[in-house]
Protein backbone atom coordinates (compact mmCIF):
# COMPACT_ATOMS: atom_id res chain seq x y z
CA UNK A 1 0.00 0.00 0.00
CA UNK A 2 1.55 3.61 0.52
CA UNK A 3 0.63 4.60 -2.77
CA UNK A 4 -2.89 6.39 -2.35
CA UNK A 5 -3.12 9.93 -2.89
CA UNK A 6 -3.74 11.67 0.37
CA UNK A 7 -4.76 15.46 0.71
CA UNK A 8 -2.66 16.16 3.32
CA UNK A 9 0.88 16.86 3.39
CA UNK A 10 3.03 16.50 6.46
CA UNK A 11 6.01 18.92 6.49
CA UNK A 12 8.65 17.70 8.97
CA UNK A 13 10.61 20.75 9.24
CA UNK A 14 7.50 22.65 10.45
CA UNK A 15 6.70 19.89 12.65
CA UNK A 16 7.44 20.95 16.21
CA UNK A 17 6.72 17.18 17.36
CA UNK A 18 3.58 18.63 19.77
CA UNK A 19 1.76 15.53 19.73
CA UNK A 20 -1.75 17.23 19.02
CA UNK A 21 -2.15 15.51 15.72
CA UNK A 22 -1.44 12.25 17.83
CA UNK A 23 -4.41 12.77 19.98
CA UNK A 24 -6.58 14.18 17.36
CA UNK A 25 -6.58 11.24 14.79
CA UNK A 26 -9.70 8.86 15.08
CA UNK A 27 -7.71 6.09 13.49
CA UNK A 28 -4.46 5.84 15.40
CA UNK A 29 -2.94 6.77 12.21
CA UNK A 30 0.44 9.04 13.60
CA UNK A 31 3.38 8.41 15.36
CA UNK A 32 5.46 10.71 17.19
CA UNK A 33 9.54 9.29 16.60
CA UNK A 34 12.33 11.39 17.37
CA UNK A 35 10.18 14.43 17.72
CA UNK A 36 8.54 14.80 14.93
CA UNK A 37 5.58 13.15 14.11
CA UNK A 38 4.84 10.69 10.93
CA UNK A 39 1.32 9.42 8.89
CA UNK A 40 0.80 5.92 8.47
CA UNK A 41 -0.48 6.11 4.65
CA UNK A 42 -2.72 2.96 4.67
CA UNK A 43 -4.45 3.74 8.04
CA UNK A 44 -5.33 7.34 7.03
CA UNK A 45 -8.73 8.18 6.36
CA UNK A 46 -8.07 11.86 4.68
CA UNK A 47 -10.07 13.60 7.54
CA UNK A 48 -8.26 16.61 8.39
CA UNK A 49 -8.33 16.11 11.95
CA UNK A 50 -4.24 16.29 12.48
CA UNK A 51 -4.28 19.67 10.60
CA UNK A 52 -6.97 21.15 12.30
CA UNK A 53 -5.15 20.18 15.66
CA UNK A 54 -1.56 21.35 14.74
CA UNK A 55 -0.39 24.08 16.37
CA UNK A 56 2.65 24.66 14.09
CA UNK A 57 0.85 24.35 10.73
CA UNK A 58 3.16 21.75 9.39
CA UNK A 59 0.31 19.65 8.28
CA UNK A 60 -1.08 21.47 5.07
CA UNK A 61 -4.35 20.67 2.69
CA UNK A 62 -3.20 19.65 -0.91
CA UNK A 63 -5.73 22.21 -2.42
CA UNK A 64 -5.06 23.49 -5.65
CA UNK A 65 -4.13 27.35 -6.21
CA UNK A 66 -5.33 29.77 -8.58
CA UNK A 67 -2.47 29.68 -10.94
CA UNK A 68 -2.82 26.33 -11.32
CA UNK A 69 -5.84 27.27 -13.10
CA UNK A 70 -3.49 29.68 -16.17
CA UNK A 71 -3.92 27.08 -18.90
CA UNK A 72 -7.93 27.55 -19.08
CA UNK A 73 -9.43 29.64 -21.58
CA UNK A 74 -12.70 30.15 -19.09
CA UNK A 75 -12.75 29.04 -15.53
CA UNK A 76 -15.96 28.86 -13.76
CA UNK A 77 -16.14 28.35 -9.54
CA UNK A 78 -18.41 25.80 -8.39
CA UNK A 79 -18.85 26.64 -4.46
CA UNK A 80 -19.45 24.18 -2.15
CA UNK A 81 -23.22 25.63 -0.98
CA UNK A 82 -21.01 25.43 2.62
CA UNK A 83 -19.62 28.62 1.11
CA UNK A 84 -23.02 30.62 1.35
CA UNK A 85 -22.90 29.95 5.80
CA UNK A 86 -19.38 31.60 6.06
CA UNK A 87 -20.94 35.39 5.56
CA UNK A 88 -23.24 37.77 7.33
CA UNK A 89 -27.42 37.19 6.98
CA UNK A 90 -27.42 39.78 4.59
CA UNK A 91 -24.87 38.76 2.26
CA UNK A 92 -27.04 36.38 -0.17
CA UNK A 93 -25.84 33.81 -2.33
CA UNK A 94 -25.98 35.41 -5.53
CA UNK A 95 -24.12 38.19 -3.95
CA UNK A 96 -21.39 35.39 -3.25
CA UNK A 97 -21.66 34.12 -6.33
CA UNK A 98 -21.58 37.67 -8.03
CA UNK A 99 -18.08 38.30 -5.79
CA UNK A 100 -16.57 35.06 -7.04
CA UNK A 101 -17.15 36.94 -10.63
CA UNK A 102 -15.45 39.82 -9.61
CA UNK A 103 -12.28 37.92 -7.73
CA UNK A 104 -11.00 36.33 -10.76
CA UNK A 105 -13.25 33.64 -12.14
CA UNK A 106 -15.01 34.06 -15.34
CA UNK A 107 -18.43 32.24 -14.01
CA UNK A 108 -19.65 31.08 -10.79
CA UNK A 109 -21.96 28.67 -10.72
CA UNK A 110 -24.49 27.63 -8.00
CA UNK A 111 -24.31 23.54 -6.89
CA UNK A 112 -27.29 23.83 -4.24
CA UNK A 113 -29.46 23.94 -7.11
CA UNK A 114 -27.94 20.40 -7.85
CA UNK A 115 -28.29 18.98 -4.42
CA UNK A 116 -32.15 18.91 -4.97
CA UNK A 117 -31.95 17.39 -8.16
CA UNK A 118 -29.76 14.52 -6.12
CA UNK A 119 -32.54 14.51 -3.43
CA UNK A 120 -34.76 13.49 -6.15
CA UNK A 121 -32.58 11.30 -7.81
CA UNK A 122 -31.98 9.38 -4.21
CA UNK A 123 -36.13 9.43 -3.75
CA UNK A 124 -36.22 7.45 -7.10
CA UNK A 125 -33.34 4.74 -5.72
CA UNK A 126 -34.96 4.20 -2.30
CA UNK A 127 -38.66 3.98 -4.02
CA UNK A 128 -37.55 1.21 -6.23
CA UNK A 129 -35.06 -0.42 -3.96
CA UNK A 130 -34.68 -3.66 -2.47
CA UNK A 131 -31.56 -4.87 -1.16
CA UNK A 132 -30.54 -4.92 2.19
CA UNK A 133 -30.75 -1.37 4.33
CA UNK A 134 -30.10 1.09 5.85
CA UNK A 135 -28.66 2.92 2.51
CA UNK A 136 -25.68 5.02 3.29
CA UNK A 137 -24.92 8.69 1.77
CA UNK A 138 -21.69 8.37 -0.54
CA UNK A 139 -20.94 12.22 -0.41
CA UNK A 140 -18.62 12.64 2.52
CA UNK A 141 -15.01 10.87 0.99
CA UNK A 142 -14.14 10.60 4.57
CA UNK A 143 -17.01 8.35 5.60
CA UNK A 144 -16.30 6.43 2.28
CA UNK A 145 -12.85 6.04 3.22
CA UNK A 146 -13.78 4.98 6.88
CA UNK A 147 -16.36 2.16 5.09
CA UNK A 148 -13.70 0.97 2.54
CA UNK A 149 -11.21 0.43 5.78
CA UNK A 150 -13.46 -0.63 8.77
CA UNK A 151 -16.64 -1.89 7.56
CA UNK A 152 -16.06 -3.24 4.45
CA UNK A 153 -19.09 -5.17 4.55
CA UNK A 154 -21.16 -2.19 4.04
CA UNK A 155 -19.40 -0.66 0.78
CA UNK A 156 -22.90 -2.05 -1.26
CA UNK A 157 -24.97 0.35 1.08
CA UNK A 158 -24.01 3.54 -0.55
CA UNK A 159 -26.10 4.38 -3.08
CA UNK A 160 -24.95 5.11 -6.31
CA UNK A 161 -25.81 8.48 -7.12
CA UNK A 162 -23.63 11.43 -8.24
CA UNK A 163 -22.51 13.77 -5.85
CA UNK A 164 -24.13 17.45 -6.46
CA UNK A 165 -20.30 19.17 -7.04
CA UNK A 166 -20.29 16.19 -10.11
CA UNK A 167 -23.74 16.80 -11.14
CA UNK A 168 -23.23 20.73 -10.94
CA UNK A 169 -19.57 20.58 -12.86
CA UNK A 170 -21.42 18.32 -15.98
CA UNK A 171 -23.81 20.87 -16.18
CA UNK A 172 -21.99 23.55 -16.21
CA UNK A 173 -19.29 22.42 -18.97
CA UNK A 174 -22.12 21.11 -20.90
CA UNK A 175 -23.97 24.53 -21.06
CA UNK A 176 -20.31 26.50 -21.37
CA UNK A 177 -19.05 24.68 -24.47
CA UNK A 178 -22.39 25.06 -26.63
CA UNK A 179 -22.31 29.18 -25.01
CA UNK A 180 -18.89 30.08 -26.09
CA UNK A 181 -18.15 27.29 -28.88
CA UNK A 182 -14.70 25.97 -26.51
CA UNK A 183 -13.52 22.42 -25.73
CA UNK A 184 -14.32 21.11 -22.67
CA UNK A 185 -10.61 21.13 -21.73
CA UNK A 186 -10.39 24.71 -22.39
CA UNK A 187 -13.07 24.93 -19.65
CA UNK A 188 -11.69 24.81 -15.93
CA UNK A 189 -14.25 24.12 -13.24
CA UNK A 190 -12.94 24.66 -9.72
CA UNK A 191 -14.82 23.45 -6.69
CA UNK A 192 -14.40 25.52 -3.17
CA UNK A 193 -14.15 23.39 -1.03
CA UNK A 194 -14.76 23.04 2.82
CA UNK A 195 -12.16 20.26 3.10
CA UNK A 196 -9.27 18.32 1.91
CA UNK A 197 -11.15 15.26 0.93
CA UNK A 198 -12.89 16.24 -1.37
CA UNK A 199 -9.83 16.29 -3.27
CA UNK A 200 -10.11 12.78 -3.46
CA UNK A 201 -13.20 12.56 -4.75
CA UNK A 202 -12.11 14.21 -8.16
CA UNK A 203 -8.40 13.44 -7.99
CA UNK A 204 -8.89 9.62 -7.23
CA UNK A 205 -12.48 8.82 -7.07
CA UNK A 206 -13.20 5.45 -5.57
CA UNK A 207 -15.03 4.36 -8.31
CA UNK A 208 -12.65 5.25 -10.70
CA UNK A 209 -14.57 7.65 -12.83
CA UNK A 210 -13.18 10.75 -14.45
CA UNK A 211 -14.44 13.81 -12.35
CA UNK A 212 -15.88 16.97 -14.33
CA UNK A 213 -14.05 18.95 -11.62
CA UNK A 214 -10.49 20.27 -12.76
CA UNK A 215 -9.04 20.95 -8.99
CA UNK A 216 -10.38 22.11 -5.83
CA UNK A 217 -9.49 26.00 -3.83
CA UNK A 218 -9.72 25.71 -0.05
CA UNK A 219 -12.36 28.04 1.03
CA UNK A 220 -10.07 29.50 3.34
CA UNK A 221 -7.70 30.54 0.94
CA UNK A 222 -10.21 32.58 -0.86
CA UNK A 223 -12.23 33.98 1.93
CA UNK A 224 -10.86 37.20 2.26
CA UNK A 225 -10.25 38.27 -1.05
CA UNK A 226 -13.78 37.30 -1.72
CA UNK A 227 -15.20 39.01 1.24
CA UNK A 228 -13.75 42.21 0.06
CA UNK A 229 -15.26 41.63 -3.41
CA UNK A 230 -18.66 42.05 -1.49
CA UNK A 231 -18.16 44.51 0.38
CA UNK A 232 -16.78 46.73 -2.48
CA UNK A 233 -19.47 45.48 -4.85
CA UNK A 234 -22.53 46.31 -1.96
CA UNK A 235 -25.25 44.59 -0.96
CA UNK A 236 -28.03 42.63 -3.15
CA UNK A 237 -27.84 43.60 -6.53
CA UNK A 238 -30.60 42.68 -8.27
CA UNK A 239 -28.60 42.05 -11.42
CA UNK A 240 -26.81 39.49 -9.41
CA UNK A 241 -29.21 36.93 -11.23
CA UNK A 242 -32.27 34.97 -9.68
CA UNK A 243 -31.92 34.35 -5.93
CA UNK A 244 -30.43 30.74 -5.49
CA UNK A 245 -33.65 28.72 -3.70
CA UNK A 246 -34.47 25.34 -3.25
CA UNK A 247 -34.03 22.22 -0.55
CA UNK A 248 -30.93 22.15 -1.66
CA UNK A 249 -29.93 24.76 -0.16
CA UNK A 250 -29.94 23.08 2.88
CA UNK A 251 -27.81 19.79 2.47
CA UNK A 252 -24.28 21.77 3.85
CA UNK A 253 -25.79 21.56 7.54
CA UNK A 254 -26.12 18.00 9.33
CA UNK A 255 -29.80 16.92 8.51
CA UNK A 256 -30.29 18.52 5.32
CA UNK A 257 -30.12 15.67 2.99
CA UNK A 258 -32.64 13.92 5.37
CA UNK A 259 -35.12 16.97 5.32
CA UNK A 260 -34.76 17.06 1.35
CA UNK A 261 -35.91 13.76 1.07
CA UNK A 262 -39.37 11.90 0.92
CA UNK A 263 -38.05 8.75 2.58
CA UNK A 264 -39.99 8.30 6.05
CA UNK A 265 -37.58 6.65 8.34
CA UNK A 266 -34.06 8.18 7.83
CA UNK A 267 -31.50 9.33 10.12
CA UNK A 268 -28.71 12.02 10.11
CA UNK A 269 -25.26 11.13 12.00
CA UNK A 270 -21.86 13.60 11.83
CA UNK A 271 -18.66 13.25 13.48
CA UNK A 272 -16.56 10.45 13.17
CA UNK A 273 -17.25 9.07 16.68
CA UNK A 274 -20.72 9.08 16.17
CA UNK A 275 -20.50 7.99 12.70
CA UNK A 276 -18.37 4.09 13.83
CA UNK A 277 -20.91 3.78 16.25
CA UNK A 278 -24.32 3.94 13.91
CA UNK A 279 -22.04 1.95 11.26
CA UNK A 280 -21.31 -0.85 13.86
CA UNK A 281 -24.95 -1.40 14.73
CA UNK A 282 -25.94 -1.60 11.52
CA UNK A 283 -22.97 -3.95 11.15
CA UNK A 284 -24.86 -6.13 13.73
CA UNK A 285 -27.66 -6.50 11.75
CA UNK A 286 -29.71 -3.54 13.65
CA UNK A 287 -31.33 -0.61 12.03
CA UNK A 288 -32.81 -2.64 9.20
CA UNK A 289 -36.08 -0.48 9.18
CA UNK A 290 -33.96 2.96 8.23
CA UNK A 291 -33.88 3.33 4.65
CA UNK A 292 -31.06 6.06 4.58
CA UNK A 293 -28.52 7.41 7.03
CA UNK A 294 -26.96 10.65 5.99
CA UNK A 295 -23.78 10.96 7.63
CA UNK A 296 -20.54 13.29 7.87
CA UNK A 297 -17.35 13.30 9.15
CA UNK A 298 -17.69 16.83 10.68
CA UNK A 299 -20.02 17.14 13.38
CA UNK A 300 -22.15 19.91 11.93
CA UNK A 301 -21.83 18.27 8.33
CA UNK A 302 -19.73 20.27 5.30
CA UNK A 303 -20.60 23.59 6.88
CA UNK A 304 -18.11 22.95 9.52
CA UNK A 305 -15.26 21.31 7.07
CA UNK A 306 -11.86 22.29 8.37
CA UNK A 307 -11.27 24.85 5.29
CA UNK A 308 -13.84 26.49 6.72
CA UNK A 309 -13.73 30.04 8.28
CA UNK A 310 -16.84 30.86 10.63
CA UNK A 311 -17.64 28.89 13.33
CA UNK A 312 -19.81 26.12 12.10
CA UNK A 313 -23.04 27.03 14.59
CA UNK A 314 -22.78 30.58 12.93
CA UNK A 315 -22.66 28.57 9.61
CA UNK A 316 -25.38 26.47 10.95
CA UNK A 317 -27.42 29.13 11.67
CA UNK A 318 -26.98 30.92 8.54
CA UNK A 319 -27.83 28.14 6.71
CA UNK A 320 -30.74 27.55 8.17
CA UNK A 321 -32.16 31.15 7.96
CA UNK A 322 -31.50 30.63 3.79
CA UNK A 323 -33.21 27.27 3.51
CA UNK A 324 -36.49 29.24 5.93
CA UNK A 325 -36.08 32.19 3.08
CA UNK A 326 -35.47 30.43 -0.04
CA UNK A 327 -36.05 26.80 0.88
CA UNK A 328 -39.57 26.13 -0.11
CA UNK A 329 -39.23 27.40 -3.75
CA UNK A 330 -37.99 24.27 -5.65
CA UNK A 331 -35.72 25.26 -8.01
CA UNK A 332 -36.02 21.69 -10.15
CA UNK A 333 -38.60 19.80 -12.05
CA UNK A 334 -39.15 17.07 -10.30
CA UNK A 335 -40.52 15.35 -13.58
CA UNK A 336 -37.14 16.08 -15.03
CA UNK A 337 -34.91 14.55 -12.84
CA UNK A 338 -37.13 11.27 -12.56
CA UNK A 339 -36.93 11.22 -16.77
CA UNK A 340 -33.43 11.62 -16.47
CA UNK A 341 -33.13 9.20 -13.41
CA UNK A 342 -34.56 6.82 -15.70
CA UNK A 343 -31.88 7.57 -18.16
CA UNK A 344 -29.27 6.94 -15.93
CA UNK A 345 -28.00 10.25 -15.71
CA UNK A 346 -27.31 10.37 -12.10
CA UNK A 347 -26.24 7.12 -11.25
CA UNK A 348 -22.57 5.66 -10.69
CA UNK A 349 -21.91 2.45 -12.18
CA UNK A 350 -18.70 0.16 -10.68
CA UNK A 351 -18.45 -0.82 -7.32
CA UNK A 352 -16.20 0.74 -4.94
CA UNK A 353 -13.71 -1.58 -3.44
CA UNK A 354 -12.46 -2.28 0.15
CA UNK A 355 -9.08 -1.00 1.09
CA UNK A 356 -8.76 -2.67 4.93
CA UNK A 357 -6.28 -1.69 7.29
CA UNK A 358 -3.08 -4.18 7.02
CA UNK A 359 -3.56 -7.08 9.63
CA UNK A 360 -1.14 -7.60 12.07
CA UNK A 361 0.59 -10.43 9.70
CA UNK A 362 -0.67 -11.76 6.17
CA UNK A 363 -0.37 -14.99 8.29
CA UNK A 364 -3.50 -15.56 10.48
CA UNK A 365 -1.55 -17.98 12.78
CA UNK A 366 1.34 -15.31 13.05
CA UNK A 367 -1.05 -12.73 13.60
CA UNK A 368 -2.97 -14.46 16.03
CA UNK A 369 0.15 -15.10 17.79
CA UNK A 370 0.94 -11.24 17.76
CA UNK A 371 -2.07 -10.08 18.88
CA UNK A 372 -2.10 -12.45 22.00
CA UNK A 373 1.58 -10.93 22.74
CA UNK A 374 -0.30 -7.16 22.16
CA UNK A 375 -2.84 -7.89 24.62
CA UNK A 376 -0.12 -9.47 26.94
CA UNK A 377 2.46 -6.59 26.78
CA UNK A 378 -0.59 -4.06 26.92
CA UNK A 379 -1.36 -5.58 30.57
CA UNK A 380 2.39 -4.70 31.17
CA UNK A 381 1.69 -1.05 30.45
CA UNK A 382 0.25 1.54 32.59
CA UNK A 383 -3.04 2.11 30.79
CA UNK A 384 -3.34 6.06 30.83
CA UNK A 385 -2.76 7.00 27.31
CA UNK A 386 -0.58 9.62 27.97
CA UNK A 387 0.69 9.27 24.04
CA UNK A 388 4.56 10.61 25.41
CA UNK A 389 5.97 7.54 24.21
CA UNK A 390 4.85 9.01 20.44
CA UNK A 391 2.18 6.16 19.93
CA UNK A 392 -1.41 7.79 21.03
CA UNK A 393 -2.23 5.03 23.45
CA UNK A 394 -1.17 2.37 25.02
CA UNK A 395 -2.88 -0.41 23.21
CA UNK A 396 -1.49 1.52 19.70
CA UNK A 397 1.80 1.58 21.70
CA UNK A 398 2.07 -2.54 22.73
CA UNK A 399 1.09 -3.12 18.82
CA UNK A 400 3.91 -0.79 18.70
CA UNK A 401 6.53 -2.52 20.17
CA UNK A 402 5.32 -6.02 19.21
CA UNK A 403 5.26 -5.14 15.47
CA UNK A 404 8.95 -3.97 16.34
CA UNK A 405 8.28 -0.18 15.57
CA UNK A 406 8.83 0.92 19.14
CA UNK A 407 10.47 0.15 21.87
CA UNK A 408 9.41 -0.83 25.67
CA UNK A 409 11.74 1.84 27.22
CA UNK A 410 9.96 4.87 25.29
CA UNK A 411 7.43 4.62 28.20
CA UNK A 412 8.30 7.22 30.49
CA UNK A 413 6.17 5.79 32.91
CA UNK A 414 7.77 2.16 32.93
CA UNK A 415 10.90 3.77 33.08
CA UNK A 416 10.14 6.20 36.11
CA UNK A 417 8.81 3.33 37.89
CA UNK A 418 11.93 1.03 37.40
CA UNK A 419 14.46 3.66 37.73
CA UNK A 420 12.48 4.41 41.40
CA UNK A 421 12.56 0.54 42.04
CA UNK A 422 16.21 0.99 41.68
CA UNK A 423 16.91 -0.95 38.57
CA UNK A 424 19.35 1.17 37.44
CA UNK A 425 19.30 5.02 37.21
CA UNK A 426 21.26 4.86 33.76
CA UNK A 427 21.59 2.39 30.83
CA UNK A 428 17.86 0.60 31.52
CA UNK A 429 18.70 -2.96 29.79
CA UNK A 430 16.40 -2.98 26.43
CA UNK A 431 13.98 -5.23 26.91
CA UNK A 432 11.75 -7.03 24.54
CA UNK A 433 7.51 -7.58 25.11
CA UNK A 434 8.56 -11.06 25.15
CA UNK A 435 11.06 -10.42 29.01
CA UNK A 436 8.50 -7.64 30.03
CA UNK A 437 5.66 -10.29 29.86
CA UNK A 438 7.64 -12.81 31.50
CA UNK A 439 8.89 -10.56 34.15
CA UNK A 440 5.35 -9.31 34.79
CA UNK A 441 4.03 -13.00 34.86
CA UNK A 442 7.16 -13.76 37.58
CA UNK A 443 5.91 -11.14 39.56
CA UNK A 444 2.55 -11.67 39.43
CA UNK B 1 -3.60 -29.45 20.49
CA UNK B 2 -0.28 -27.59 21.74
CA UNK B 3 1.49 -25.00 19.97
CA UNK B 4 -1.19 -24.34 17.64
CA UNK B 5 -1.69 -20.21 17.89
CA UNK B 6 -4.26 -19.28 20.21
CA UNK B 7 -5.56 -15.61 21.48
CA UNK B 8 -8.05 -15.73 24.05
CA UNK B 9 -10.25 -13.18 25.92
CA UNK B 10 -12.66 -12.61 28.20
CA UNK B 11 -15.49 -10.15 28.69
CA UNK B 12 -18.00 -9.26 31.66
CA UNK B 13 -21.34 -8.47 30.79
CA UNK B 14 -23.86 -7.04 33.13
CA UNK B 15 -27.67 -7.38 33.17
CA UNK B 16 -29.40 -4.69 32.93
CA UNK B 17 -26.19 -2.89 31.78
CA UNK B 18 -27.79 -0.49 28.74
CA UNK B 19 -25.05 2.03 28.12
CA UNK B 20 -21.74 -0.31 27.62
CA UNK B 21 -24.37 -3.20 25.82
CA UNK B 22 -22.89 -3.91 22.98
CA UNK B 23 -19.19 -3.78 23.88
CA UNK B 24 -18.02 -7.11 24.32
CA UNK B 25 -18.93 -7.87 20.74
CA UNK B 26 -17.49 -4.49 19.33
CA UNK B 27 -14.10 -5.40 20.75
CA UNK B 28 -14.40 -8.73 19.31
CA UNK B 29 -15.02 -7.79 15.57
CA UNK B 30 -11.64 -5.09 16.48
CA UNK B 31 -9.96 -8.13 17.37
CA UNK B 32 -10.72 -10.44 14.14
CA UNK B 33 -9.75 -7.70 12.21
CA UNK B 34 -6.49 -7.45 14.08
CA UNK B 35 -5.54 -11.12 13.03
CA UNK B 36 -7.00 -10.54 9.39
CA UNK B 37 -10.21 -12.92 9.80
CA UNK B 38 -11.66 -12.33 6.19
CA UNK B 39 -14.94 -9.38 6.84
CA UNK B 40 -17.89 -11.86 5.74
CA UNK B 41 -17.00 -14.13 7.85
CA UNK B 42 -16.54 -10.94 10.74
CA UNK B 43 -19.81 -9.78 9.97
CA UNK B 44 -21.28 -12.94 10.87
CA UNK B 45 -19.29 -13.19 13.62
CA UNK B 46 -20.28 -9.90 14.82
CA UNK B 47 -23.86 -10.72 14.73
CA UNK B 48 -23.93 -13.65 16.43
CA UNK B 49 -21.95 -11.85 19.23
CA UNK B 50 -23.75 -8.78 19.63
CA UNK B 51 -27.51 -11.40 19.83
CA UNK B 52 -25.47 -13.23 22.58
CA UNK B 53 -24.49 -10.49 24.57
CA UNK B 54 -27.59 -8.71 24.07
CA UNK B 55 -29.39 -11.73 25.88
CA UNK B 56 -27.37 -11.38 28.62
CA UNK B 57 -28.07 -7.57 28.70
CA UNK B 58 -31.68 -8.04 28.43
CA UNK B 59 -32.77 -11.42 30.49
CA UNK B 60 -29.74 -12.23 32.84
CA UNK B 61 -28.00 -10.76 35.96
CA UNK B 62 -24.60 -11.18 34.33
CA UNK B 63 -22.71 -13.05 32.30
CA UNK B 64 -19.32 -13.84 30.75
CA UNK B 65 -18.48 -13.91 27.17
CA UNK B 66 -15.09 -15.62 25.92
CA UNK B 67 -13.27 -15.27 22.54
CA UNK B 68 -11.00 -17.82 21.37
CA UNK B 69 -9.31 -17.45 17.84
CA UNK B 70 -7.07 -19.88 16.39
CA UNK B 71 -5.98 -20.02 12.62
CA UNK B 72 -8.96 -22.53 12.10
CA UNK B 73 -11.96 -21.15 13.87
CA UNK B 74 -13.43 -18.38 15.74
CA UNK B 75 -15.29 -19.62 18.96
CA UNK B 76 -17.50 -17.65 21.37
CA UNK B 77 -18.92 -19.11 24.58
CA UNK B 78 -21.35 -16.97 26.42
CA UNK B 79 -22.25 -18.34 30.02
CA UNK B 80 -24.99 -16.06 32.15
CA UNK B 81 -26.48 -15.99 35.36
CA UNK B 82 -30.18 -15.68 34.38
CA UNK B 83 -33.62 -17.69 34.53
CA UNK B 84 -32.86 -20.29 32.09
CA UNK B 85 -34.71 -21.22 29.33
CA UNK B 86 -37.78 -24.01 30.11
CA UNK B 87 -38.01 -25.38 26.33
CA UNK B 88 -35.13 -24.46 23.94
CA UNK B 89 -36.66 -25.93 20.97
CA UNK B 90 -39.34 -23.08 21.38
CA UNK B 91 -36.76 -20.41 22.07
CA UNK B 92 -34.64 -21.01 18.86
CA UNK B 93 -37.76 -20.83 16.90
CA UNK B 94 -38.12 -17.59 14.96
CA UNK B 95 -40.51 -15.25 16.64
CA UNK B 96 -41.26 -16.34 20.08
CA UNK B 97 -39.83 -14.18 22.49
CA UNK B 98 -40.43 -14.06 26.55
CA UNK B 99 -39.40 -10.15 26.80
CA UNK B 100 -40.99 -8.01 28.76
CA UNK B 101 -43.00 -4.83 27.31
CA UNK B 102 -40.26 -2.81 28.68
CA UNK B 103 -37.56 -4.59 26.54
CA UNK B 104 -40.09 -4.40 23.31
CA UNK B 105 -40.14 -0.66 23.41
CA UNK B 106 -36.29 -0.64 23.37
CA UNK B 107 -36.59 -2.43 20.19
CA UNK B 108 -35.61 -6.08 20.92
CA UNK B 109 -37.54 -8.96 22.02
CA UNK B 110 -38.56 -9.89 18.46
CA UNK B 111 -38.04 -13.45 19.35
CA UNK B 112 -35.01 -13.34 16.16
CA UNK B 113 -32.13 -13.28 18.43
CA UNK B 114 -31.60 -17.15 18.95
CA UNK B 115 -32.16 -18.17 15.44
CA UNK B 116 -30.15 -15.31 14.24
CA UNK B 117 -27.20 -16.68 16.29
CA UNK B 118 -27.53 -19.95 14.72
CA UNK B 119 -28.30 -18.59 11.25
CA UNK B 120 -24.67 -17.09 11.63
CA UNK B 121 -22.81 -19.74 13.28
CA UNK B 122 -21.38 -22.99 11.67
CA UNK B 123 -21.70 -25.11 15.00
CA UNK B 124 -23.70 -23.96 17.44
CA UNK B 125 -24.49 -25.37 20.84
CA UNK B 126 -27.06 -24.34 23.57
CA UNK B 127 -27.26 -25.30 27.19
CA UNK B 128 -29.70 -24.26 29.69
CA UNK B 129 -30.84 -24.80 33.42
CA UNK B 130 -33.88 -23.46 34.40
CA UNK B 131 -33.16 -21.10 37.88
CA UNK B 132 -29.15 -21.13 36.88
CA UNK B 133 -28.57 -19.97 33.19
CA UNK B 134 -27.68 -20.63 29.74
CA UNK B 135 -24.52 -21.58 27.97
CA UNK B 136 -24.02 -20.83 24.32
CA UNK B 137 -21.23 -21.81 22.16
CA UNK B 138 -21.09 -20.42 18.88
CA UNK B 139 -18.02 -21.37 16.45
CA UNK B 140 -17.44 -19.95 13.10
CA UNK B 141 -14.87 -21.44 10.73
CA UNK B 142 -11.96 -19.74 9.31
Amino acid sequence: MGDFFHPIRLEPDKCAGRMRCLRACPTEAIRVRNGKAAIVEDRCIDCGECARACPSAAIIPQTSSFTDFARFKYTIALPSPALYGQFRRDVLPRTILAGLRRIGFDDACDVACASEAASIAIDEYLGHYQGPLPLLSPFCPTIVRLVQARFPNLIDQFIPIDSPMEIAAREAKRKKTKELGLRREEIGVIYLTPCPPKMVAIKHPPRKRISHIDGAIAISDIYFPLLAAIAEAGNDQPENGEPVRGIGLGWPVLGGQVSSLRAESSLAVGGLGDVERIFEEIENGKLGDVQFVECHACPQGCCGGSLTVENPYFARGKILNLVARFGGTPCQDREKIRELYQKNYFSLPGRIPSRPFSPLDKDIARAIEKRHLIQKTYETLPKIDCAACGSPNCKAFAEDVVLERAALEQCVVLVAERHRSGAGACGIPAETAQEAVARQERTA
Amino acid sequence: MPGEPLFCQRFEVAGRDFVNAGRASTTIKSILRDVGVPPALIRRAAIAAYEAEMNVVLYARKGTMELRVSPKDVQIRVQDEGDGIADIALAMQEGFSTASEEIRELGFGAGMGLPNIRKNADVFHIDSAVGKGTTLEITIRV
